[in-house]
């Protein structure tokens, strides 16, 4: 169970050689970094004058951090490090706080996604043959592009569908026959559903590969969504600051993303102690880029949470695994002093067949407590009329969820259809709590 | 054996009468509903003039509803009507889960309708004892 490897004399290298390459490149990233105002001074705080200061890539300790604070504070020109003619492109992200980030790209730096995203698609076996339609957003959104170019360079046949419009996804992946899709794991879910209500059966479909990612999401979701659908999902992982997609992607044994790391170097760090995590140890995911040169970023941290899969891949590359995303530092939730991630909800939910794929989480202050209320959708399906069927469903989820979380919910079930369906990124909590 | 449709229904405003409208739309009319309350949602039960297109109406609107058999039984409306018909449950051990009455001829006749773990069954003892067990044509004749 192989199937063609983009390079692979890269994917392949021994971890020595990739390790030299990586010091190589690390200096030339630091040399780069230093014709930046903001690495200016961030490395003259620390001390280091020139690359030369790096013996070996255990000295990466030395570095600083950098954060999107940072970012948001270097925009919009603070940490190019390339004359602005250089320059070809770039792709800014508002986030949620409004404040913008950008990282700007020159021709070299596409060129080195371009083939990095076409590495991901060939470890999963598609090849040109493949028809492939990107229902991610097209524009400053990374996701679309990334796919879409990667996509060519491997020579499948692109349809550039770009988000939304389920109707016209579904009419588009019938009438060509497409193979490959990419899209986020709730936006499957969703077209799945609008399947029936567009008269078209999967057997008028030759969809055979997804692509999933830009969100977190369980093992269970993935499951599903192969199962809905009788395809192989796989996994993949990016963010716009590292390009955007490209950075980590399961291959067809789907058993952790492997990273690229000729292209970046990676740790994995406790959040809170800002310590190197122990070996399978669970932390935030920090990125260095090795191969950038309009937006070199050192020791990013990406806020991403996951831990290495230990062990070699059967498929015979020497680049590390990450386990898929658990959530991020960010979307962490701290309810009674406890911590719990929503992907660890979503995960008891999936196993439910009596609920819906939708779900969300509200947490109230009630006294001095948190209240955590999980709202699901009943399975109109499965509806009998008994309540009291209902009640013992309503009951076990909760027992479930206190077992996987150590919290116990209030847990709500609700009129199918009833919850917010997001079509990109799911909003899946609302916090009520006041801020201090 | 008539037919009771029950309808998921989430508690909060304007959801009963998104169940109501959808009937009065399919001209389809209630001879009786009760709700149980189960906080975050309620399960509405109710007798309809045609509960198998009330079923089919509701579904399409993204309702969960199901149809169960109900053991409808006309009984007298006057002191010790129910009682009579309780006796013959109680006298072959048969347990009411779930009930609900109402009067169609005040100081003549009333339907009781109930949940029995066996309805078939007790609508045999029943109608053996003389108490007549309606269908749902029959239901909306009265």
């Amino acid at each position: 169970m192989n199937a063609p490897v983009w390079n692979p004399a890269v994917e392949f290298m021994e971890r020595e050689a990739l390790e030299r390459l990586q010091l190589a490149n690390l200096r030339m990233t630091v040399a780069q970094a230093l014709k930046t105002p903001f690495y200016q001074r961030r490395l003259a705080e620390v001390g280091l004058t020139g690359p030369e200061d790096l013996a070996s890539l255990r000295d990466l300790h030395h570095l600083p951090y950098t954060t999107k604070d940072d970012l948001r504070e270097a925009y919009p020109y603070g940490l190019l490090a390339v004359d602005r003619e250089q320059a070809v492109r770039l792709h800014t992200s508002s986030g949620t706080t409004g404040m913008p980030t950008v990282i700007y790209h020159t021709r070299r730096d596409l060129d080195g996604w371009t083939e990095l995203v076409a590495r991901c698609i060939a470890a999963t076996g598609a090849t040109a043959r493949d028809v492939f339609q990107n229902m991610t957003n097209y524009g400053l959104f990374t996701g679309g592009l990334g796919l879409h170019y990667g996509a060519e360079r491997v020579g499948m046949l692109v349809i550039p569908a770009s988000s939304g419009n389920t109707s016209r996804q579904i009419q588009l992946m019938k009438n060509f026959g497409v193979t490959v899709v990419h899209a986020t794991p709730s936006y499957l879910l969703h077209l799945h559903s609008a399947l029936a209500a567009e008269g078209v059966s999967l057997d008028q479909l030759r969809l055979q590969k997804a692509f999933i990612g830009a969100e977190p999401h369980s093992e269970q979701t993935r499951r599903k969504i192969e199962e809905l659908f009788r395809i192989k999902a796989y996994n993949s992982y990016g963010l716009s600051e590292m390009n955007g997609p490209g950075v980590a992607f399961e291959c067809l044994h789907q058993t952790g993303l492997h990273l690229w790391e000729d292209a970046y170097l990676l740790e994995i760090i406790d959040p809170r102690r800002l310590q190197p995590c122990a070996e399978e140890e669970t932390g935030e995911i920090v990125l260095t880029t090795l191969q950038r040169q309009a937006t070199p970023l050192l020791r990013y941290r990406t806020r991403d949470l996951s831990h290495l899969v230990s062990g070699h891949c059967p498929c015979g590359r020497s680049h590390r695994r990450l386990a898929r995303i658990k959530g991020r530092s960010d979307d962490m939730l701290i309810i009674n002093g406890v911590n719990l991630f929503p992907s660890q909800i979503e995960e008891v939910l999936m196993k439910t067949p009596e609920v819906s794929t939708n779900y969300l989480i509200q947490i109230e202050k009630r006294g001095a407590m948190d209240r955590l209320a999980v709202k699901t959708e009943i399975d109109a399906r499965l509806f009998t009329g008994n309540p009291r069927a209902l009640d013992d469903l309503r009951e076990r989820i909760s027992e479930l969820l206190r077992s996987a979380i150590l919290v116990k919910p209030v847990v709500e079930l609700h009129e199918p259809g009833s919850l917010p369906v997001s079509e990109g990124k799911a909003k899946r909590v609302v916090d009520l709590r006041p801020a201090f | 054996m008539a037919e009771q449709l029950s309808v998921f229904i989430d508690n909060r405003p304007g959801r009963l009468n998104a169940v109501t409208g959808i009937l009065r739309d399919q001209q389809i009319s209630i001879r009786a509903m009760t709700i149980a309350d189960h906080r975050d949602y309620g399960v509405a039960k109710l007798l309809v003039s045609d509960p198998r297109r009330a079923h089919q109406a509701l579904a399409e609107h993204g309702f969960a509803a199901a149809l169960q058999p109900v053991l409808a039984v006309v009984i007298a409306d006057q002191p010790g009507g129910l009682h009579q018909l309780l006796e013959i449950l109680a006298g072959h051990h048969i347990n009411v889960l779930d009930a609900y009455g109402f009067v169609v001829a005040p100081g003549q006749q009333a339907i009781w309708c109930m949940a029995v773990a066996d309805p078939e069954e007790a609508a045999r003892l029943v109608a053996a004892q003389g108490l007549p067990v309606l269908e749902d044509s029959a239901l909306y004749r009265l």
